[in-house]
């Protein structure tokens, strides 16, 4: 599949050579199977993308025994399985779990990270660089490096564990990928701005928030989507600290218990699948520009 | 007389300063030495130390890192497979990102709809996206095996088969390529189209363009994608452990204690290693040692990161 969308943009091209016919025809013939043949490689991948999607969905709908049996059309459509999957034990919990972690994670992250980004990004001190690359280093560490002391604190000495708040609480003390994320966004601020807030009188708190907060908004609402989602998703951190407790599961967590305890009732796995994906989707659909511009910025040189 | 009675002011405004850096950057002060400076130390600690979670640790000296480096069986597979991700998963992600990220600037109707189809599957979070493809892929009643049957194809049992396993995942990690793809069409949105002129006067080909103009204007974010898919690559752990623990049919919660890996430690990443040594086997010890070594092979993948400028730190900082 990917020679072919690597060759495709380029192999028709070659095709409309040895036509006796005038040259804005040939070109024309040649652009319209380019056309042709991008457009065939996009539905191909189209098709790999959106598939999956579409099975998940139709399972979902399907009746237990149906669901069994290997058929990929559903021949009565069983949307009560959505009803099922939301009376299902626990589940509510665990949606209030999962808001809850993503909701006060992103909040406590976006507080702690501007000041660090915009300290990083323009005030000039000494160990500026080091600090840099202490923070890309946190940033690049696998989180299992440092999670066995972490959790002996959290359960022994304050015994948090159970609960989500030893995830939530270290989110108030400045997390390393927003802060590097939007510290690169803040340095495309010009200084002038800051330079003339602070003529104005301005000390730096102010400036913070009446300059530069305004000016930084895509750049604060990536990281924050980006933190949102993160926390949504996140597994390795539930399954350590709230894992003995199912009071405290979130639904990235729950969902593998979920098909365990349904058994092989992959229908109800596949409605619980959906309604997992739907809120990052929908988050994603209205925030869709500060999302995208976030992943760019990933790959934006300083 | 005059520098007299400067110094002191400037010595305070420098102070004020200090102060006000210091004050701007304490919530990361604290964050950094706190929840890593302290728990890096202390994995260093316990990487010496015998300790149950339960008895007071106990001074061993190198005992455990001989136990991981030599004599632990599941070692050698968890690095091994680990390594076999880093290489075949980053190698396979960057380059079909590549092809989606020029396709999607190729495409001329629909682009809108096919960008979002794209990119979709990346959003999906990673528990639902494997529990679907553990779905799919089941060689039992998975869609997928019932139309490879269809049209007369043997299919493999994927997730269910030591030797399908990986690639597998592998396949999962390909539909979810919207990040790449969005950083690779920004990348190729942005080189200048005089370039591609001035070649295609000099009768470069379409080959002869992706040659000599395209591929020299994106191989800076080609090489970002590269190092930074290998630090996510280490780290992988979700969905290695989901599919394995679905795909073997084991009808228990997940607080019940199974190796992880199924089938036969195929899917056993070192992250994982580390986390049923600490929590499922509480060797700390031990646990503590594969963290380290986890930890010296990511530092040394940062380091490479930050040398070759791969476009995470400025060259003026």
């Amino acid at each position: 599949m990917t020679t072919t969308t690597l060759s495709a943009p380029g192999a028709p091209a070659r095709t409309g050579g040895g036509d006796a016919s005038g040259p804005a025809l040939r070109a024309r013939r040649t652009r319209l199977l380019h056309w042709i043949a991008v457009h065939t490689v996009a539905v191909a991948a189209a098709l790999f993308f959106v598939l999956p999607f579409a099975f998940v969905f139709l399972t979902s709908v399907m009746s237990d025994g149906q669901a069994m049996s290997g058929e990929l059309w559903p021949t009565e459509w069983h949307w009560s399985n959505y009803a099922t999957v939301f009376h299902t034990p626990g589940f509510l919990d665990w949606w209030k779990n999962s808001l809850m972690y993503a909701g006060l994670g992103t909040l406590f992250t976006v507080c702690s990270a501007v000041p660090v980004a915009y300290a990083l990004a323009k005030f000039r001190f000494r160990g500026r660089r080091a600090a840099m690359i202490l923070v890309i280093s946190t940033m690049m560490l696998p989180p299992q490096v440092i999670v066995i002391p972490m959790y002996l604190v959290w359960a022994q000495q304050l015994h948090l564990s159970g609960s989500l708040w030893p995830l939530i609480i270290p989110m108030a003390f400045g997390d390393a990928y927003s802060i590097f994320l939007l510290r690169q966004f803040l340095l495309t601020i010009p200084q002038e701005y800051i330079e003339s807030a602070k003529v104005d009188g301005c000390g730096e708190v102010r400036t913070l928030l009446k300059i530069v907060v305004p000016m930084a908004k895509p750049g604060i609402a990536a990281i924050a989507l980006f933190q949102f989602f993160y926390c949504w998703n996140d597994y390795f951190g539930p399954q350590i600290y709230a894992a003995q407790n199912p009071g405290a599961w979130t639904l990235s967590y729950g969902l593998e218990s979920f098909k365990s305890a349904h058994n092989v009732d992959w229908n109800l796995t596949m409605a619980a699948t959906l309604l997992i994906m739907v809120p990052v989707i929908l988050v994603f659909f209205f925030a869709q520009k500060a999302f995208v511009e976030g992943v760019t910025l990933t790959g934006v040189k300083g | 007389m005059a520098l007299n009675t400067r110094a002191p002011a400037l010595r305070r405004k420098k102070m004020r300063e200090k102060l006000r850096t210091v004050g701007f950057l304490s919530p990361w002060l604290v964050g950094f030495s706190v929840f890593f400076g302290y728990p890096l130390l202390a994995t260093i600690y316990f990487s010496f130390m015998h300790y149950n979670q339960i008895e007071q640790p106990a001074f061993v000296g190198l005992k455990n890192w001989k136990y991981v480096l030599t004599q632990m069986p599941l070692f050698g597979p968890a690095l091994w497979n680990t390594l076999w991700l880093v290489v075949v998963m980053v190698a396979l992600r960057v380059v079909f990102g590549l092809g989606i990220g020029l396709l999607v600037t190729k495409i001329k109707s629909g682009a809108g709809f096919f960008r979002t189809a794209f990119y979709l599957p990346y959003l999906a979070p990673p528990v639902a996206a494997t529990v679907a493809f553990v779905f799919l892929l089941n060689p039992g009643t998975g869609p997928v095996n019932e139309i490879l049957g269809a049209v007369g194809i043997d299919a493999p049992s994927w997730f269910n088969d030591p030797n399908w396993a990986k690639p597998s995942l592998v396949l999962l990690s390909l539909w979810g390529i919207g990040d790449l793809m969005v950083i690779f069409m920004a990348a190729l949105l942005d080189v200048p189209r005089e370039q591609y002129e001035a070649a295609e006067l000099d009768g470069a080909g379409a080959w002869g363009k992706f040659r000599y103009v395209t591929w020299p204007a994106i191989t800076p974010i080609v090489m970002f994608a590269v190092v930074t898919g290998v630090v996510q690559t280490m780290q992988y752990y979700t969905q290695a452990l989901v599919a394995g623990k679905l795909a073997s049919g084991i009808t228990i919660g997940p607080g019940t204690v199974i190796q992880p890996g199924y089938p036969d430690h195929s899917t056993l990443t070192v992250p994982q290693l580390v986390y049923s040594l600490g929590f499922q086997n509480f060797n700390t010890g031990a646990a503590c040692v594969l963290s380290l070594v986890l930890f010296v092979i990511a530092m040394a993948v940062t380091t490479l990161l930050m040398r070759k400028r791969a476009g995470l730190l400025p060259a003026e900082d």
